[in-house]
């Protein structure tokens, strides 16, 4: 098989006493929608933290696109092609979703140095556009130029995931889209999602197990930091130690 | 708070303010006052240096108490330059404006890998620090401070006249809210202000954050610089007490009741400021409690400050 897009290696990570990630094996590949479950404090978030740079790990290492990325900075990562969206949404409420799209659109290598300090952006005419498409792929269309803090819930989601898009990354890391959303906007969610993995590889943090059936490729388990399976959907639905950890008998 | 858009008025106003300020020293020549040249130079300077302080803390969010240190630095970066003969401005200022932005780049480097209250108090360390070596160095007059012998020139033009001093000071001013009016609305000013607002956001749409924040400071220790360098010109002095922590808080304090963020925000608290003292020393020797009433005013009922009071801002 090809070099994994993400692989991350014996990544380890205490906090204090706890073992807040154990010894996880961890790969991504090209094209694929991988999705990280697993219970509340499993770990899910601190592990997306470690692969976006936003934390460093006490060992272990993360490889991204043949490359160690360990050392490097969330920045740096986000330049090599990795983009995140937060559980808790994190974008710019006080401006417009035009604004917000368009800052990623410029912070993005080939959009050209932001050490520009005479020129108005308003001229700029190139980077107001891209902003607009990557609304639009996200159905934001009709949102462009409404105060990011005034949007719905769900939009305010599509606008994150958007933000992420225009820095154009090969990987792309959701940590729970579907967070606080209501059925509706959860259906739209995983519709967009779907449409996106056609063009980017995804790797989904999500509790709503409906969605993450429906998206995934394949399937990992996450259990008190530690990596307990990875396989198919099919694969992990019939899984006895997944169906007893996660799942419930339910399931 | 959004991006900072000027009001549409605001152009027209800053022109006619301009044209006012450029017949100020005939009229008040006419009208027997020349000693006012002297005091609105003084505002004129002190407006370019809070307005740098409003380039840090209004646009870029660093809430920093050693700015003073820069103001100062660039005063003795005047005084040493003059010493050491170099008369014309041209060059004197230039110098004062690099030696006070390296030296912000140094504090800012270090200080700014640390936030909130820490930055706070790092920052007003770096200055006292820089304020206990100009004293100790008895090379550059120790507490005393250290004269200019004469006024520099401009070029060929002798600035040793009031009205002379007045003009270089307004076409500084000129200059610097000229530059940042427009940086406000570049692509490094929105970066700047994105940062203010959601500094991980910036980090996770791969900006590099620090290296935006530390230019941002420099640029603002650079033009505080030049503002010391104006005064050390006016008053013939670079002083140590230029660089106290109380000057760095009068600073703040200007931005602050002018309107943080605001582009004019440093100019209208510096005017205000300076006018409520020069007005108020005239009538009582406890003017600061007067002060001290206005200001409490001024907070509780403009609490964004007054430019915020004239200035629409979307958001």
């Amino acid at each position: 098989m090809a070099e994994a897009l993400l692989e991350v290696r014996a990544l380890s990570r205490r906090f204090a006493a706890v073992d807040a990630l154990k010894e996880v094996n961890f790969s991504v590949e090209e094209g694929e929608v991988h999705a990280l479950i697993g219970p509340n404090g499993a770990g899910k978030t601190t592990f997306i933290h470690h692969v976006s740079g936003a934390l460093q790990p006490d060992s272990g290492s993360v490889h991204f696109a043949g490359q160690e990325v360990t050392a490097l900075s969330m920045h740096q990562r986000v330049a090599a092609g990795m983009a995140r969206s937060y559980q808790i949404t994190n974008i710019f409420p006080s401006l417009s979703a035009l604004d917000n799209v368009a800052l990623a659109v410029q912070g993005r290598a080939d959009a050209g140095s932001s050490f520009s300090f005479w020129k108005a952006v308003d001229r700029d005419k190139r980077l107001f556009a891209e902003a607009r498409d990557f609304l639009g792929q996200v159905g934001l269309d009709k949102r462009i130029d409404h105060i990011a803090g005034n949007l719905a819930h769900g939009e305010q989601r599509a606008l994150e995931l958007a933000m992420a898009l225009a820095t154009q990354p090969r990987l792309l890391l959701l940590d729970e889209p579907m967070a606080g959303a209501g059925p509706e906007e959860s259906a739209r969610m995983v519709e967009l999602i779907e449409h996106l993995a056609r063009h980017v590889t995804i790797l989904l943090v999500e509790h709503d197990m409906d969605a993450v059936f429906r998206l995934a490729d394949r399937i990992s388990v996450l259990v008190n930091g530690q990596l307990i399976f990875t396989g198919i959907p099919d694969e992990v639905r019939a899984h006895p130690e997944v169906r007893r950890a996660y799942l419930g008998d339910s399931a | 708070m959004a991006f900072y858009r000027p009001a549409s008025y605001q152009k027209p106003v800053a022109i006619a303010l301009l044209l006012t300020l450029l017949t100020l020293p005939s009229a008040l020549t006419a009208f027997g006052q020349e000693f006012y040249i002297g005091f609105a130079t003084r505002v004129l300077i002190f407006a370019l240096a809070a307005s740098s302080l409003n380039l840090v803390l209004g646009f870029g969010g660093m809430f920093s108490l050693g700015h003073a240190a820069f103001f100062g630095a660039g005063a003795y970066a005047a005084a040493i330059c003059m010493n050491a003969g170099i008369h014309d401005a041209l060059l004197a200022f230039p110098i004062a404006m690099l030696a006070a932005g390296l030296f912000a780049l140094l504090v800012g480097s270090i200080s700014l890998r640390t936030r909130g209250v820490y930055f706070i108090m790092i920052t007003l360390a770096f200055a006292q620090m820089a304020y206990y070596l100009f004293i100790s160095a008895r090379a550059w007059g120790g507490d005393d401070g250290l004269p200019l012998a004469t006024r520099m020139s401009l070029g060929g033009l002798s600035l040793s006249g009031d009205q002379a001093l007045f003009y270089a000071a307004l076409a500084c001013l000129t200059l610097t809210m000229l530059f940042l009016g427009r940086l406000a609305n570049a692509r490094f000013g929105r970066v700047i202000q994105a940062i203010r607002e959601n500094e991980t956001r910036m980090e996770a749409l791969g900006y590099p954050v620090f290296r935006y924040r530390l230019i941002c400071f420099a640029l603002g220790g650079a033009l505080a610089g030049l503002a010391g360098a104006l005064l050390a010109n006016l008053t013939g002095l670079a002083s140590p007490n230029l660089l106290q922590w109380t000057q760095s808080g009068t600073l703040l304090v200007m931005v602050i009741i002018g309107g943080v963020g605001y582009l004019y925000g440093g100019v209208v608290g510096a005017l205000i400021l300076l006018m409520l003292e020069e007005t108020l020393v005239g009538f009582t020797e406890h003017w600061h409690i007067v002060l001290g009433l206005l200001l409490l005013g001024i907070v509780l009922f403009a609490p964004k400050g007054v430019a915020a009071l004239f200035g629409k801002k979307d958001g």
